[in-house]
């Protein structure tokens, strides 16, 4: 436990002074963990535990967006569990106030509207679809088709810096969207 | 999208770098600071004797509490501007205030006085008081909450509620000027209560704006 921790504050270390792979490899590190706290939190609250991955994906976001407020010096553990704790308490509150609304509103319910919160890991893909063209282009080519920023850059015929620029406002109105939904 | 897709994402935008909380929040403040002072001239200005009653230790005193309450205030909330941060140890930064003020009344009440306690405590300017430091917080509210906006504040009504000590802390600072009452009772009273309607409104605002 205590090692597995050392090494996410190595990788988070590394990551910050610019290794991308360090930072990949800490997420992918992570994400079992907190996909097994989401399981976790979402069977005590008794709802369905197939929508952990939406969570789990709601708190990388977090993660990655507010990574500037972890202090090097500190250990990575603490801080990303207060991140992970605070996103999933948010997420079952969300949850369960759709299902009270949804026994409570059920005739303003539309008819075939999509079950989406059943499906695990929709929310960003579903917000993914009210971005802005570019921005969208951007995250797909780079999420989806695996291409690198060079290869987006060329492909949409932009710059680099600007396919960075799209890929971070992206990513940054994805978690507001999601926070707002 | 599947995690190992957004993973790779995220990994892609590494070398984005946002910029320090504490950054952001002084850049903030420093924004709002000029509609706070407007705010001061347009409808207050300095005490016409602010010369001489800078000779008064009563009235310099008026401006240690205040800033005694915003420079922690802004300490504080940029620890609490962390998600795993957590207010113990840092709440006892709020007595120095509180204790100025100890301090002041009992100053006071050991000098001979030509007025008396309950005059001291009303004053003459409550009301202004009242009005004044709350509006004057607003603008450096709203920016201080900008500002902590870009942390990670894990516990949203508590920053917002310290947010709201800040910028009463800044606003009371100006107001001092131009207040006639320099009674630590007065400040003691009426200060108070515009401090706590203002971290009242950063609470409640807070709350709202500052989830992540």
């Amino acid at each position: 436990m205590r090692e597995r921790e050392d090494e996410w504050t190595g990788l988070m270390r590394s990551a910050i002074s610019g290794d991308s792979a360090a930072y990949h490899r800490l997420l992918k590190a992570v994400t079992p963990v907190l996909r097994a706290a989401a399981r976790r939190g979402l069977a005590r609250a008794g709802q369905p535990v197939d929508q952990s991955e939406d969570i789990v994906q709601d708190i990388l976001l977090a993660v990655h967006l507010k990574r500037h407020t972890w202090d090097a010096n500190a250990p990575f553990a603490p801080w990303l569990f207060a991140i992970a704790r605070n996103k999933l308490i948010d997420s079952l509150r969300r949850r369960g106030r759709r299902v009270f609304v949804n026994i409570d509103d059920f005739a303003e319910t539309l008819p075939g509207e999509p079950t989406a919160e059943t499906a695990p890991a929709s929310e960003v893909a579903a917000q993914l679809r009210s971005l802005p063209a570019r921005q969208r282009d951007v995250l797909q080519s780079i999420a989806v088709d695996s291409a690198s920023i060079k290869d987006t850059a060329t492909k949409f015929a932009m710059s680099e810096g600007a396919v960075r620029v799209a890929l971070h406002r992206g990513l940054a109105s994805l978690t507001a969207k999601l926070r707002e939904q | 999208m599947e995690t190992d897709q957004l993973i790779r994402t995220l990994a892609a935008d590494n070398a984005h770098r946002a910029r320090p909380v504490g950054f952001v929040l002084a850049l903030a403040l420093l924004a709002a600071a000029p509609v706070s002072v407007g705010i001061f001239f347009a409808g207050l200005g300095f005490r016409p004797d602010v010369m001489t009653a800078m000779h008064n230790p009563f009235f310099d005193l008026k401006f240690a509490v205040t800033l005694a309450l915003a420079i922690p205030a802004i300490a504080i909330s940029l620890h609490l501007s962390r998600p795993e941060a957590s207010l113990h140890g840092w709440v006892w930064l709020l007595l120095i205030p509180a204790g100025l003020l100890v301090a002041g009344i009992s100053g006071e009440m050991m000098l001979p006085q030509r007025l008396p306690m309950m005059t001291r405590l009303v004053g003459s300017n409550s009301r202004t008081c009242l009005t004044a430091i709350p509006l004057m917080s607003l603008p450096l509210l709203a920016a201080a909450l900008i500002g902590l906006r870009h942390g990670a504040p894990t516990r949203p009504a508590v920053t917002g509620a310290i947010a709201g000590l800040l910028s009463a802390g800044l606003a009371a600072t100006l107001y001092a000027s131009h207040c006639p009452d320099d009674s630590p009772l007065f400040v003691a009273t009426w200060y108070t209560i515009a401090t706590a309607l203002v971290t009242a409104i950063g609470a409640l605002a807070g709350s709202r704006v500052l989830r992540f």
